[in-house]
């Protein structure tokens, strides 16, 4: 009997993996397997648009302009006479596109500053941690918008915007786990073995700094979709005629005393996306450690 | 307490360089100099107000020279003068519009901690309840709400259907000549909505995170020992646990500030309230780059002081950071 047995008794059948035990535990989480659902559902309807729906966002109508919602146009039109469920369908291209690069982009430099300024301490630490501090101290949504008002508006830019403005949380997260992994003993055994700084990074470090990562990933992908609703609703982020949920709702905005059905079908979209995202986050983190919300 | 104070103002100095410097760099991201290729594009820019940003700035000097300079006349609380075209400085718009968005960011804080901290206490000690289970999926729907799709809504509802509140602005036609309390009746009823939805958009956040302190504390060795001394359950929690697990919440205090100003960009942009967000967001629009450095210098700064400010509380409510023990 080895300390290990004792500690997870139903782990002695030898078979099942950790990560098996992790999908178990987010299995049994009934709303987070429903956010996987919708959000794969999204996917697919993103990448299928053309096969669901027979028109194009970018048709104008003059002859249908703000009809309610019908067996026609499901959502009703908008003010040029689109069909607003194409054109939701084809933003949430844009919306998926965003939640991912973005989050991408602040998970690379969260984790880089994080295992650095963790790995190697002293001065490197010291300064990393201030920029961190620094880059908190900024209303993000001011930097977001500074950024952009020099910039031309364009979707690669707001998406690399909400990375750069992004990673200080994981940055934070990761120096946490670095700081305590590097005194366990496998670090030691790979240093006594010879294997470089780089190598224990990467190899030995990194992969049992992920965890919380991903917890933080799967919430950021829903922070990044609201960010980029908000900026598009304002007029700098995805711009007309693409459509995006946020600047179908510009124009909700406009004709709010006419057509209910621009306001509240993106909006909707976006809280289920947001809701799924942060269902599946917050299952990841129970799988993880179920401790957490016993 | 003192030395703990004055070292914690000294970490402030490479933090507000870093601010400055930053504010900078933002500025100079357009592609070549902040003036040349990019203004000589937007014909928002005059020719007049582009000398006058050259001129301001520097630019035909080195870069370094030009973030000297300007931190020079920032230490001077100079901004320099808006592109916009009444021309005025940079300072003066700011000044005029901080009170209005300070004034409800305050409210809507005070209100989503008053709200929060009970819903949180409430929700782990009725852990699993049909309550708790209730709260948790207010605060779920809460997190991925879009605020401003909320003010569009609450708008569609209360402004345009029901006609009971106003939609924009702070003030009524005529506010003048109503009585005092005639005024004052009339600005709350501006400010119900933004405050709202500014409430509302940290407020599951808050009492998520209350509610994970207080299960936090409840577990812990010293209130098994009050519930064994017997004593009441109302004192176990409310005098035993909750203070423990306020303290973290202090420091919270101090992060939901950029968080809070930051939001305000967008209730302000749809309520068409006069604050610091509106200006910000009228001075990006029009490429107006003293303005917007200004507010992004400030802003920052604001956060900076709210963090200090939570920090020093931290110290005064938790003898532990006081005494620096680590």
């Amino acid at each position: 009997m080895t300390v290990q047995d004792s500690i997870m008794p139903h782990d002695t059948t030898q078979k099942s993996s950790l990560l098996h035990i992790y999908w178990q535990r987010f299995r049994r989480n009934r709303f987070a397997v429903a956010g996987v659902f919708v959000i794969l559902l999204l996917f697919a309807a993103s990448i299928g648009a053309p096969l669901i729906t027979p028109y194009h966002p970018g048709t104008i109508d003059a002859y249908h302009v703000l009809l309610p919602p019908s067996a026609d146009h499901w959502f009703g039109t908008d003010e040029l006479g689109r069909d607003v469920f194409t054109r939701m369908i084809y933003g949430a291209r844009i919306s998926l596109k965003v939640g991912f690069v973005a989050v991408g982009i602040a998970v690379v430099i969260g984790t880089v500053v994080g295992l650095l300024a963790g790995f190697y301490g002293g001065w490197t630490d010291s300064i990393l941690m201030r920029l961190v501090d620094i880059m908190l101290c900024f209303p993000t949504f001011f930097l977001i918008l500074a950024v952009i008002a020099m910039l031309e508006p364009s979707i690669w830019y707001i998406m690399i915007i909400i990375g750069v403005t992004g990673w200080m949380g994981v940055a934070r997260l990761v120096r946490a786990e670095v700081l305590s992994l590097r005194e366990r003993d496998f670090v030691m055994a790979a240093r006594a073995l010879g294997a470089s700084d780089f190598r224990i990074i990467f190899r030995h470090i990194l992969p049992n700094a992920m965890s919380p990562v991903l917890v933080s990933a799967s919430l950021g992908v829903a922070g990044a979709i609201l960010t980029e609703s908000a900026l598009s609703f304002l007029g700098i982020g995805v711009q007309p005629p693409d459509p995006s949920w946020g600047n179908i709702l510009t124009a909700g905005k406009d004709y709010i005393e006419f057509a209910w059905w621009l306001s509240l079908f993106p909006g909707l979209a976006i809280l289920v996306t947001v809701l799924s995202y942060n269902l599946v986050g917050e299952g990841i983190r129970d799988a993880l450690d179920p401790r957490l919300n016993q | 307490m003192v030395t703990y104070l004055l070292r914690r103002i000294l970490t402030l100095v490479p933090l507000l360089i870093g601010i400055t410097l930053i504010t900078f760099t933002v500025i100079h991201l357009a592609p070549g100099a902040p003036v040349e290729m990019q203004l000589d594009m937007n014909p928002k820019v005059s020719a007049e107000s582009r000398e006058r940003l050259r001129k301001f700035y520097g630019l035909d000097k080195p870069l370094h020279v030009q973030y000297v300079a300007w931190l020079g006349k920032l230490a001077k609380l100079d901004f320099g003068q808006s592109f916009a075209p009444d021309n005025r400085p940079v300072l003066d718009k700011i000044k005029e519009r901080i009170p209005v968005t300070l004034r409800l960011n305050i409210i809507a804080l005070i209100l989503e901690f008053a709200l929060a901290i009970p819903i949180g206490v409430y929700a782990a000690t009725h852990r699993d309840t049909l309550a708790d289970k209730g709260i948790t999926i207010f605060v779920f729907i809460g997190f991925a709400v879009p605020t401003f799709w909320l003010a569009l809504l609450l708008m569609y509802l209360f402004g345009v259907k029901l006609g009971w509140l106003p939609i924009s602005g702070l003030q009524s036609l005529g506010y003048e000549k109503l009585s005092w309390w005639g005024q004052l009746w009339d600005q709350a009823k501006h400010l119900v909505m933004p405050i709202g939805v500014a409430t509302f958009g940290s407020l599951a956040g808050l009492s998520r995170y209350m509610r994970s302190n207080m299960l936090e504390v409840i577990r812990q060795d010293y209130i098994t020992t009050a519930r064994a001394k017997g004593l009441s359950e109302r004192v176990v929690i409310y005098r035993h646990a909750l203070r423990n697990a306020l303290l973290p919440v202090i420091t919270l205090l101090g992060f939901s500030l950029p968080a809070l100003i930051g939001g305000s960009v967008i209730f302000e942009t749809i309520f068409a309230i006069p604050g610091m967000g509106q200006l910000f967001y009228q001075g990006v629009m029009a490429r107006d780059y003293p303005l917007v450095m200004g507010i992004l210098v400030i802003g920052a700064f604001l956060t900076l002081v709210g963090n200090l400010v939570a920090d020093v509380c931290y110290a005064l409510a938790d003898p532990r950071i006081r005494h620096g023990q680590k």
